[in-house]
């Protein structure tokens, strides 16, 4: 690790200050992803702004129609709210598979989003459930916001604040998690709303993207049996040590079932 | 005071007091005066040549002690890293032995090849240096499969290595097995690959080197599993220091699993540093540093034929094995392949002619040394996977075919054709054991429920024996060991009867210093709080080969056993003298010495009081002290054994695996903490089980990166991967080791591996399946069904 500056603003709007004024500064959430790549000497940030003192990013809001999660807020809390569990359980369900005890104390929502990892978990519960990210500046539909292998629409000094999630009729998650990382090889989010089924795909690909036609589907008929027969594309999917592109598209299948299988138990 | 605790016993460890409470004392946590840091620079690339390296950046930099590289290295004229194995090909050839020179010279031969050793004030000012070291080099294409080594065109490693093959060697009776094969009613045929492991033990490596210009003395500490060993390798054939002059401590050590068998070229790196800069120097590796540079394990990919007659009979084994030795010759390199596997390819079966030739062939790859069980899971595996073929091609139950060739109990001593000579065994009785423990009775049933949910259930058995407590030194140098393999222990009584033990075996998870403390409370009736192991310091134990091989208890524990009968000799001449008895007529039980027949005695402490206060006393006849040094080396090798038999269940639908019971019952000769035998057991099958079903090692063609190179990329079994196992012993005692012990360490791994692939078979076998390559992950079991005759429905 490399030596660098560290800050630990109190406000948002001092934070987006901080950002703009050391050229590459980054942004430290929970530390999980990017505390590791200082220690292996893969990045180099001279400063880091620790967000851990903005308490009003933290903490689980119950608006009605809505719910939004703060961008601080650690995946175990998430995982263990009633709330959410209550009225989100696919997302409950979704947080309380990401990574191992430590990784869910100390992991961010706001964290995995920024990051956009490929085989991220939440990125596909955010996309699938059609959320809104709010920034300090800014809110960006989920449809908007992930371009991609570690891509977001987020400016260079612009700070994700939370997340708000639209509540589903039904909603259900289905994670085949790869034997090594315990990231999703695929992961599958499908909700239900009264205008249709969003489905999001984690995992298989270089960003998580919607299937249109399992969605058509499901929106006919929401049954695991409406999309066992559709077959994704192997074009565009990664093939790697862990799993070639065909086989990822299979499990897009096995698990989008799984998930619908989920939402309606 | 406390309580003999003896032979049998299960009391808890020792050891664990201080692991479990964080008071370990492991390499990295020494800290010594003036310290410096050091951070090997490694070659990015499989092959290259290297034209130059410029030092003066990393030399400028802040903090900077000094940067190291080759050419400093040829300018002392030190050593090549020693292979302490030198095995011949079938015409008594040598191997080919090249030079492996501790920081590379001109050419670097696997990603992770050292280049050059940076010391400064600080680790990250070390690292930062270490950036700024600019090697030019000139990249080569890599070649990192054996078959591709071996194949024409190519890349060539060594000038004078032809094909990158370092040894064609064999084993066994060929014109024997090749009528034997003549004669055959049925041939069975398998081609399978021995993917290639990382041993992970969980303490990275570490080295501290210190030199004091006062006594011209040098001590390393080091994370090794045979100080003596690095003392003798690194002092007499690498840097030239004269034993006296060396000390090498190897203190609390988090693992070996063999990665830290060996004498590495960092261990002489830092000490030979060590005295150009006056300072200490410290290296610890990081994780990502241990994937490419600690010695990985197995590779093989392997061709055998099995020959039977028309009653399922085994006539001859054929086998020819392509084994990987990657970039250089490590310290026990080519015995794995050769030594250590072909003699196992008999098992536990009466085969009478049996024929292996294994290529030992270079690849831009870590070397391959030993991981634990070494050549003998890749043979287990062999022939526990051929013998599930035959059965299968002929019509013949897995278990009844193993019945019909096992060696009988009475049969033994049993003379293998392929050298070694079982002394002991009772394969059929650990199979009946095994059968019972597993309810292989009811295996329908659960199988039954499996497809009710639409997965498919496959039992498997592993039958075999292992050869361990290396070694019978005679026999090992008939093979090619250039050392000796014996081991030692010297008893210390002191005046108050408590005991300190020095022994030459290192304890690094094994738990030595609860089960050698039970030996000695046994032996000498001393309570079990009263007796210490120490190990692992050159300065302190006499001498020692270390721990590896399962050699510990069998041939290290024997020293223990013969030092204390020593202790007990002398005990009797001292009470006979102190009893005014002849000697003859003492007796020594339960910690007293009396005079048989009355009701005269002293206690052992009185005894140990009296050979250090020796005013009544025969000094005439006897000097004061009560110490005693034994070194013992093994008859023969020992041969645990067992059956395993692994169940599974397989998700058609995804492909994944999931063991669902495990069962061992295995021969394991006298045990001596039954607590420690379990964990040994359950350790070992889960490194056989991990080999199995997740762990692999990948290079990538032609780059030769290691793709496979973190704990994200590398599958480690986790305990969420486990069925609670069902371990048992089912003992005949060794014949030749002083307390009938046979060793436990490996057999885990060794047995587990092929159990667990003959279920994944077994459950699929109804599609046409006859063979799965390790690791089973889910990819390949969904390839696999992908490409099998019937369709997969499974809702
Ligand atoms: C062993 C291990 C296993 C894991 N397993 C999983 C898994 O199974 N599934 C999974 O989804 N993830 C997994 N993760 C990742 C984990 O969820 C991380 O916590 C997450 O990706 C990053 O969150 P963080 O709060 O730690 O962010 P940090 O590491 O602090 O930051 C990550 C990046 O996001 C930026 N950033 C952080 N917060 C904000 C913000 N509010 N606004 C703008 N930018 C921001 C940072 O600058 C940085 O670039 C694992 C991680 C580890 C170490």
């Amino acid at each position: 690790m490399k030596p660098f500056a560290y800050h630990q603003p109190g406000q948002i709007p001092e934070a987006a200050k901080l950002l703009i004024s050391v050229e590459d500064a980054k942004i430290l959430a929970g530390g999980m992803t990017l505390l590791p790549t200082l220690k292996q000497r893969l990045a180099n940030p001279p400063a880091l702004i620790d967000l851990s003192k903005l308490g009003n990013l933290k903490g689980i809001t119950d608006e009605g129609a809505t719910i939004t999660i703060g961008a601080m807020t650690p995946h175990a809390v998430v995982a263990a709210s009633k709330l959410v569990q209550t009225k989100l359980p696919a997302l409950a369900a979704l947080a309380s598979m990401i990574g191992d005890p430590a990784v869910r104390n100390r992991g961010t929502i706001g964290g995995s989003v920024a990051n956009n990892d490929p085989a991220a978990d939440y990125p596909a519960g955010v996309l699938g459930l059609g959320a809104t990210v709010i920034t300090s500046t800014r809110e960006i539909t989920a449809d908007k916001f992930f371009r991609g292998l570690f891509e977001t629409a987020l400016e260079p000094n612009e700070i994700i604040t939370a997340i708000r999630f639209p509540l589903p009729l039904k909603a259900g998650y289905a994670k085949f998690k790869a034997p090594a990382s315990r990231y999703a090889l695929v992961g599958v989010f499908v909700a239900k709303f009264a205008d249709g089924v969003r489905v999001a795909v984690t995992g298989a690909g270089p960003g998580v993207f919607r299937v249109p036609p399992m969605e058509a589907a499901l929106s006919q008929n929401f049954d695991p049996s409406a999309i066992a027969a559709i077959k994704i594309d192997t074009d565009g999917l990664t093939s790697d040590i862990h799993a070639e592109a065909d086989y990822r598209a299979h499990l897009v299948t096995v698990m989008a079932k799984r998930a619908v299988d989920a939402a309606l138990t | 005071m406390g309580n003999v605790i003896g032979i049998g016993a299960a009391p808890k460890r020792k050891e664990d007091q201080r692991f479990l409470t964080g008071r370990g004392n492991y390499v990295a946590d020494i800290k010594r005066p003036g310290m410096t840091a050091g951070v090997f620079v490694r070659s990015p690339h499989g092959h290259a040549v290297i034209r130059g390296i410029n030092k003066s950046a990393a030399l400028a930099a802040p903090g900077v002690v000094a940067v190291l590289t080759g050419d400093d290295v040829a300018a002392d004229k030190l050593g090549s890293l020693p292979c302490g194995w030198g095995i011949t090909d079938a015409k008594g050839v040598p191997m080919k032995e090249p030079p492996y020179p501790m920081l590379a010279q001109g050419k670097v031969r696997f990603v992770g090849d050292i280049v050059a050793f940076v010391v400064a004030e600080t680790p990250e000012q070390a690292s930062a240096a270490a950036e700024l070291l600019t090697v030019d080099y000139e990249v080569l294409p890599s070649v990192v499969g054996v078959l591709d080594a071996v194949g024409p065109g190519a890349p060539q490693l060594f000038d004078d290595v032809p094909n990158n093959i370092c040894c064609d060697w064999e084993l066994g009776d060929k014109a024997a097995v090749e009528t034997a094969f003549k004669k055959a009613a049925h041939v069975a045929k398998l081609s399978l690959v021995n993917n290639r492991l990382i041993g992970n033990p969980m303490e990275p490596r570490a080295a501290i080197a210190e030199y004091e210009p006062g006594t011209d003395r040098y001590t390393l500490w080091t994370t090794s599993q045979f100080p003596h060993v690095v003392r003798f390798l690194m002092g007499a054939l690498v840097l030239n220091i004269p034993q006296h002059k060396l000390r090498v401590v190897a203190p609390d050590v988090g693992g070996g699993f063999g990665v830290k068998q060996f004498h590495y070229g960092e261990e002489a790196v830092i000490t030979w540093a060590a005295k150009r800069v006056r300072r200490p120097i410290k290296w610890v590796a990081s994780r990502s540093e241990g994937y490419v540079s600690d010695r990985h394990g197995r590779d093989h990919v392997t061709e055998a034929e099995l020959a039977l007659d028309e009653t399922g009979k085994f006539l001859a084994f054929r086998v020819k094995t392509l084994a990987n030795m990657g970039g250089y010759l490590s310290t026990f390199g080519p015995n794995i392949p050769t030594n250590l596997y072909g003699p196992l390819l008999g098992g536990v079966y009466t085969t009478p002619a049996i024929y292996c030739n294994v290529k030992v062939v270079f690849t831009n790859t870590v070397p391959v040394d030993a991981y634990r069980g070494a050549g003998r899971p890749e043979a287990t595996f062999v022939l526990e996977r051929i013998v599930d073929v035959a059965a299968a091609e002929m019509g013949i139950d897995r278990v009844e075919i193993r019945r019909r060739n096992m060696i009988p109990k009475e049969a033994y001593p049993y003379q293998t054709p392929v050298l070694v000579q079982y002394d002991s065994g009772d394969p059929v009785g650990c199979l009946d054991g095994a059968l019972v423990a597993a309810d292989v009775k009811n295996f329908g049933a659960r199988k039954a429920a499996s497809a009710s949910r639409g997965k498919f259930r496959g039992l498997g058995y592993s039958t075999y024996v292992e050869a361990c407590g290396l070694a019978p030194s005679r026999f090992a140098g008939r093979l090619g060991a250039r050392g000796g393999l014996y081991e030692s222990a010297t008893v210390r009584v002191h005046p108050t009867g408590q005991v300190t033990v020095l022994i030459g075996t290192h304890n690094h998870g094994q738990g030595h210093e609860t089960t050698f403390a039970q030996i000695v409370s046994d032996r000498l009736g001393v309570a079990f709080e009263n007796v210490d192991i120490v190990f692992g310091d050159t300065d302190r134990v006499q001498f020692g080969m270390g721990t590896y091989g399962s050699r510990s208890l069998v041939v290290g524990g024997a020293a223990l056993s013969k030092a204390a009968d020593k202790v007990i000799v002398k005990g009797k001449k001292i009470a006979a003298h102190l009893l005014e008895a002849a000697e003859v007529d003492i007796q020594f039980e339960a910690g007293k010495f009396s005079v048989a027949g009355t009701d005269r005695t002293k206690t052992f402490e009185e005894i140990a009081g009296a050979a250090y206060v020796p005013h009544d006393y025969p000094l005439e006849v006897l000097e004061p002290g009560l110490e005693e040094q034994a070194y013992y080396d093994p008859v023969n090798f020992t041969y645990p054994g067992g059956c395993h038999i692994a169940e599974v269940e397989v998700d058609p639908e995804t492909g994944t695996v999931t063991l669902v019971n495990y069962t061992a019952v295995d021969d394991v000769g006298t045990v001596i903490n039954p607590m420690i035998v379990e964990g040994q057991l359950h350790g070992g099958i889960v490194q056989g089980v991990g080999q199995a079903l997740y762990e692999n090692a990948v290079y990538d063609e032609g780059s030769g990166q290691l793709l496979s190179g973190s704990l994200m990329d590398y599958c480690m079994p986790r305990a969420d991967h486990l069925p609670m196992m069902t371990v048992a012993t089912h003992s005949t005692l060794c014949t030749h080791t002083p307390m009938g012990v046979k060793g436990c360490g490996e057999v885990g791994t060794i047995g587990s591996p092929a159990a667990v692939i003959n279920a994944v078979v077994d459950a699929l076998s109804h599609l046409g399946v006859t063979h799965v390559d390790m690791p089973a992950t889910p990819n390949r079991i969904w390839r696999l069904l992908q490409n099998a005759s019937l369709p997969v429905a499974a809702e």
